[in-house]
This record gives C-alpha cells, structure tokens and sequence, in this order.
C-alpha cells in the first residue's frame, strides 16, 4: 500500500499500522465490513417486505427471533475463540450432552432446576476439559474438539437412547418461549442482548479482551510479554461449555422436549455466522458487533425464505454462498486490483474449473429435467 | 548419547508405540483378541468379510481426506459431495437401466471431480481458507441434493441389479468394493512415496514457504488434493448407493467426521505434512472393527458415537505424549 503525502495524520498512522500488519487487506477490509452487513441487512429487509406481507410482522418477527438465540449464545465466545485462531466444533454436542443430561434426569424425578444446573456444570466442565487438552496439553483445537464434537454428542445417546424427555414445568420452558411481560420481546432474546454486551465490553474494553486478539495475532510474543496465554485459552474455552449448557437449557426448553439429537449440526451454523461477521478464521480480527450483525442478517435471510417456502436445506445453499463469497469477494478484488498479475497458466485453470462446473450444472439440470415435469 | 535405560519390555513397547501403524496394529490385535474370547464368532470369514465392506467406503475417503489433511487443510465437504454425487447418479441410473455400471462408477468420478474442482479453486486462487471453504460447500452441495431430488429418495426396487451388483459382485474371490479400496490405497501409497505430485504434497505441508522458495507449485498442489478428494468422493458415491441400494437425501450426512477420525487416529497430524498410508488404512479398520464388536458384543449402538470420539481423544493424547518423549530424548 502506497503512502499519499496529503493524508491527515490519522490515516497516516492507519496506513503505518497497515504497512506492519501481516494481514493489512484484511485489517483495511474488515474496518468497512460491518457497514457492508449493515448495507446487506437493508437490503433482505426490503427485498423481504417487497416478496411476502407477513415479514413486517411484529409478531411473526417475534417468534422466529428466538429460533436464533441458541445459535447466538454459542456464537458470543465462539467469536473469542476464533479470534485466538482456535476453533470449537463441540458446542453444538455438548449442548445435547447436556440438555440430554437434564432430560434423564427429570426422568428420574430430579426437581428441573436441579437438573438444570447439573446441565450446566457439565457443560462447563466439558468446556473445561476441552481447554485442558487445548491449551494445556498443547493439542489442536481442530482434533480435539471433533474428538469431543463426537464423545458428547454419543454420551447424549448414551443417556437417552431412543426415549426423548418433555412434560417439563411451564416455569421452566418460560426460559425459551416466554415474553418479557407486557412486550413481545422473547426472553431468550433478552438475554442474549444482555449477555452480547458483555462479551463484547469484554472484547472491546478489557485487557483480556485486547489478550484475545494479541494471541490470534502471535502467540509466541504474547508468551514472551508475559501473557498467560495458557490460561485464558483455558477460560474461552470453558466459557464456552458454559454457553452451550446454556443454549442447552434454552432450546430444551423452546422445544418443550429432548432427544438426544438436539441441536445436531448446530456447530457449522455458529461458525458460520462468526466468520460471515469478519471474524478472521486465522485469528486476530474480528469484532462483536459484525458477528451479532451477521447473526441478524442470517435470522432474516431465513426467515424471509421460510416465508417463501424455501425448504431449510436449501437455504443452506444460500447461506453457504453468502459464507464462502464474504470472503472470496474482497479477496478477487484484490487480486484483480493489480496487485499480482494472472499468469495464463491460473488463466487457464480457472476456465477449465468453470467449464467443468458449467458442464455439471448443464448435466444437473438436464438430468433432473424428469423431477421437474413430475417422471 | 546415551541410551536411557529402560526395562526389556518397556523398551518394546516403546518400540511399537513410536511407531505409528506397529502401535495401532498392537491396539487392533489386543481388542480382536479380547473380542473373539467374549464371542468367537467375531473371527468367522463372514464377519470379517462384513467389517470389510463397511469401510471400504470410509478407506477410500479416508485417503483422499488424508492427502488433504498432510497439506494442512481440511475437506469437511466429502459427506455432501457423496450425497449429491450419489443422489444425482442414482437418479441417471434408475432412468437409464441398460447402463453399464462401470458408465455410471465413471460418471460418479467426473461428478465428484467438478465439485472437488471447485472446492479447489476457491481455496487456491480465491484464497478462502480450507475449513471456510468447504464448510460454505458443505451446505451447499448438501442443499443442492434437495434442490436436485425435490426430497424424494431413490429406492431398491428403482435401481437396476447391475449396479447394485456393482459393489457387492464377487468375480475375484472379494467383493469389488473391497477390491477398489485395495486398488485406491495400493495407488494413492505410489502416488504419495514414488510420485514427484505425492512428494510435493508432503513438501508444502510440512513447510509451505519452504516449498514455494524451492519452486514448488504449491497452489496446483492444492488445487489437486481437492480435485482427487472429489474424485474419491464421486466414487465412493456410486459404491454408498450401490451397496445401500438407495439414494438418500441424507445419506452420508456427518460422514466428514468419520474420514477425518480415521485419518488422525491412523497417525495424520493436523498441522499438516505427516501421514502414510498403512496407518490411514489400519485407521478405518480400527473404526470398523470397534463398530463391529459393539454390535457383536451386544453393547447398546447409542455407545458407538461416544467410542468414536473418545478413541480420537486417546489417539491424540498418545501421539502428543509419545511425541514429548521422542523429543526429550533428541535434546538428552
């Protein structure tokens, strides 16, 4: 990036900062990123508005805010953990560990708030035993966390097996279908406002928080300064087994029931919406309120599908694209800005992959022709 | 150096233990045998025969999955390229019975190899990282499968009985599946240790700058493990819906994990540039056999997911202690 003479003196130090960074185009992309969610936000809004009646719909808007909140409780320290460049594949089976956990013993008589927070010492404890091997042990997070995404999830089978547990007190399922009295505002929705703000004061207003992108950035100078690295990898980590035990409780008690299955593939969703909000995946960048926005845009985009029948796979396709492009755009961009010029040999790769991809979706759609006349 | 002086048997099984596939051949003899005295019928040749033809399938994805990983990268899309490849070449199939089965093998190939393609391209020249990237085209090609089959399924009755002999036929003493999982592990081992494509894989693993300072192409390298992920995926496409004689719209789904297990269990590092083709192999038969002996040994099939993970826990776990080891005994 080229210095200009005239700058005033805050882009100058902007551009100094950027001229070190290892990553500046992604430091100078993700500056504007959250207007970009915001900007894309509008968008779906009106987009939305134009194709069904019913999306302006206070109540409608209501109810489907808080199919999202569970998603969003794990996002909150997913965020940090991503941000230190680890990552957490477990959240969304230790949240039917323990909602599991709850659901047999309710089974058994146990009153359901002691239940409850038995769920949520588990989930901790499962948090706490992921960062042991994670940052104690020194293993990849990636290889542990699959290994827990796996164990958890199969002691959530091993605890109710093909049964499902539900009939649980009105009290208790107030905590994901309820209302703030006298507002349409969800209760699951409220807390995770209040608790979106403190993780992100955390991240944005502590010392913790500025450790967290340190980390992502070079963990090896973090050690060297004296940070201990070790043990706050140990508490994002456990804060986030604590949140899944939460989201746990929530959608148990959204559903009214449990099944081992609950919340299977959650995971992917979560890191979805972290990443779609500009958290780097490589660590070190990232803010709360791209995540929360990015969480926002992806409850509308659905919402506004399910109002137009599309079925929940096949948004995925959607979604998936909006995830992969988030990145890939800005990255083009920059590559056809000039930065590197196209040898004819990537040229020619890139048009053999299109005329690949071109032939199977002309054989996608000629095949598939006997679907669609209903053969 | 001195040699540390250790116990005649601690000094074998340290033996065994360091290396990789001798450690996990020990682990596989000790549960067969400890199986087969609960219930000896866990050795009949129909059983074994039954363990192999439940991860053929898994071997030959574990391969591609393994070569993907030994580049630091990740392809958690192999479940959804199975689905959709599967889906659409089922439909192909039931449309045209009098299609050869090796027509169709093939066009599970080209299939897989499109979707691998693409995958390939947004990694290398999009520069998306590996786990984003194929975490997008994992819903993707999975929301495709819908999108393509309208959510209905293929079901036995609709397929024709070459294709489903296609797995399951016999002509060479072995089934065909087990017979090309052989042939693709007997060609990804050559390609990995004799080619100069296979060494290059191994070189931008284990240090991507290092490799491209030497002149290797380090993003047609990448381009190509993707490319062959997807080919293997194409394949084990045609042989899922021929030895299920359907074509689902979950099918395969969260079979990503089960690769990735084999693959770390086998002696994969995550971080990329080590992994051989014994060890991926004796992996999935691990995976396979402990999931046959749960069943054999009447275990309830709900312990199956929690063995799973909790036998990559120990993988790791081990490899990192014996790892430790390994390097104090370098520094004494």
């Amino acid at each position: 990036m080229k210095q200009t003479p005239l700058a005033p003196a805050e882009t100058q130090v902007t551009n100094l900062i950027n001229e070190f960074a290892p990553r500046r185009s992604f430091l100078a992309r993700f500056q504007r990123w959250e207007w970009m969610l915001v900007g894309l936000i509008v968008l779906v809004v009106l987009l939305n508005t134009q194709l069904s009646p019913y999306f302006l719909d206070a109540l409608n808007l209501s109810r489907t805010s808080s199919d999202f909140m569970e998603m969003g409780l794990m996002m909150l320290p997913m965020v940090f953990i991503i941000i230190t460049g680890n990552i957490d594949l477990s959240v969304a089976s230790n949240l039917g560990m323990c909602a599991s956990l709850m659901g047999w013993l309710f089974m058994q008589g146990v009153n359901i708030w002691v239940a409850a927070f038995a769920a949520l010492l588990l989930g901790t404890l499962a948090g706490f035993f992921n960062g042991l091997l994670a940052a104690r042990m020194k293993l990849p997070a990636l290889v542990v966390t699959l290994g827990t995404y796996a164990f958890y999830r199969g002691v959530a089978y091993v605890l109710l097996g093909d049964q499902a547990a539900r009939d649980y007190p009105e009290a208790f399922t107030y905590l994901g279908q309820g209302r703030l009295p006298g507002t349409l505002i969800p209760f699951s929705v409220a807390l995770f406002i209040v608790l979106a703000a403190a993780f992100g004061l955390v991240l944005h207003r502590t010392t913790f928080g500025r450790y967290l992108y340190g980390i992502g950035n070079n963990e090896n100078a973090c050690i060297y300064s004296g940070v201990p690295v070790s043990r706050i990898k140990l508490i994002i980590f456990t804060l986030s087994g604590f949140m899944a035990a939460l989201a746990g409780l929530i959608l148990a008690a959204r559903f009214g029931s449990t099944r081992p299955d609950i919340g299977n593939g959650l995971e992917l969703s979560v890191i979805t919406a972290a990443v779609l909000g500009g958290v780097d995946i490589n660590g070190g960048v990232g803010s709360m309120v791209g995540a929360c926005l990015s969480l926002l845009l992806i409850g509308l985009m659905r919402f506004g599908m399910g109002l137009l029948n599309i079925q929940g796979q096949v948004q995925g396709v959607v979604i998936g694209l909006l995830l992969i492009l988030s990145i890939l755009l800005p990255n083009g961009l920059v590559q056809l800005s000039g930065v590197k010029r196209l040898d004819r040999r990537s040229i020619l790769a890139v048009l053999v992959v299109v005329i690949l991809f071109a032939l199977f979706f002309g054989f996608f759609f000629w095949s598939r022709a006997p679907v669609l006349i209903g053969g | 150096m001195t040699e540390p002086r250790r116990p005649k048997l601690a000094g074998f099984l340290w033996a065994v233990v360091r290396l990789r596939e001798a450690g996990i051949g020990l682990f596989i003899i000790i549960l067969v045998g400890l199986v087969t005295l609960r219930v000896p019928a866990f050795l009949s040749p129909d059983n074994l025969l039954d363990i192999l033809l439940n991860i053929s399938i898994l071997a030959i994805v574990a391969l591609a999955q393994t070569m993907v990983i030994i580049t630091h990268g990740i392809d958690l899309s192999v479940s959804s390229m199975i689905g959709l490849a599967a889906m659409m070449v089922a439909f192909v199939v039931k449309q045209n019975p009098e299609m050869p089965a090796l027509l169709a093998l093939l066009l599970g190939m080209m299939l897989g190899a499109a979707l691998g393609a693409f995958n390939g391209l947004i990694i290398t020249y999009g520069k998306v990282p590996p786990l984003i990237a194929t975490l997008g085209t994992l819903s993707i090609y999975r929301g495709l499968v819908f999108f393509y089959s309208g959510g209905t399924w293929i079901n036995s009755f609709e397929l024709p009985k070459s294709f489903k002999l296609l797995s399951k036929g016999t002509p060479l003493l072995l089934p065909n599946m087990v017979l090309l999982a052989l042939l693709a592990a007997l060609i990804v081992y050559y390609f990995l240790n004799h080619t100069r494509a296979g060494r290059d894989i191994y070189a931008v693993g284990s240090n991507p700058e290092a490799a491209q300072m030497s002149g290797i192409p380090k993003q047609r390298v990448l381009f190509l493990v993707y490319l062959l992920s997807g080919v293997a995926c194409g394949l084990a496409a045609v042989l899922w819906a021929s030895r299920f004689e359907s074509a689902q719209t979950n099918t395969a789904l969260g079979f990503e994990l089960q690769t990735v297990a084999a693959s770390v269990v086998g002696g994969v590092s995550i971080s990329g540039g080590v992994g051989t083709v014994p060890g991926v192999i004796l992996g999935a038969l691990l995976l396979g056999i402990i999931q046959n002996a749960l069943t054999i040994v009447r275990i309830s099939p709900f312990w199956q997911l929690a063995a799973q993970g909790l036998l990559i826990l120990i993988a790791v776990i081990v490899d990192h202690l014996v790892q430790q080891r390994a390097q104090r005994e370098v520094q004494s």
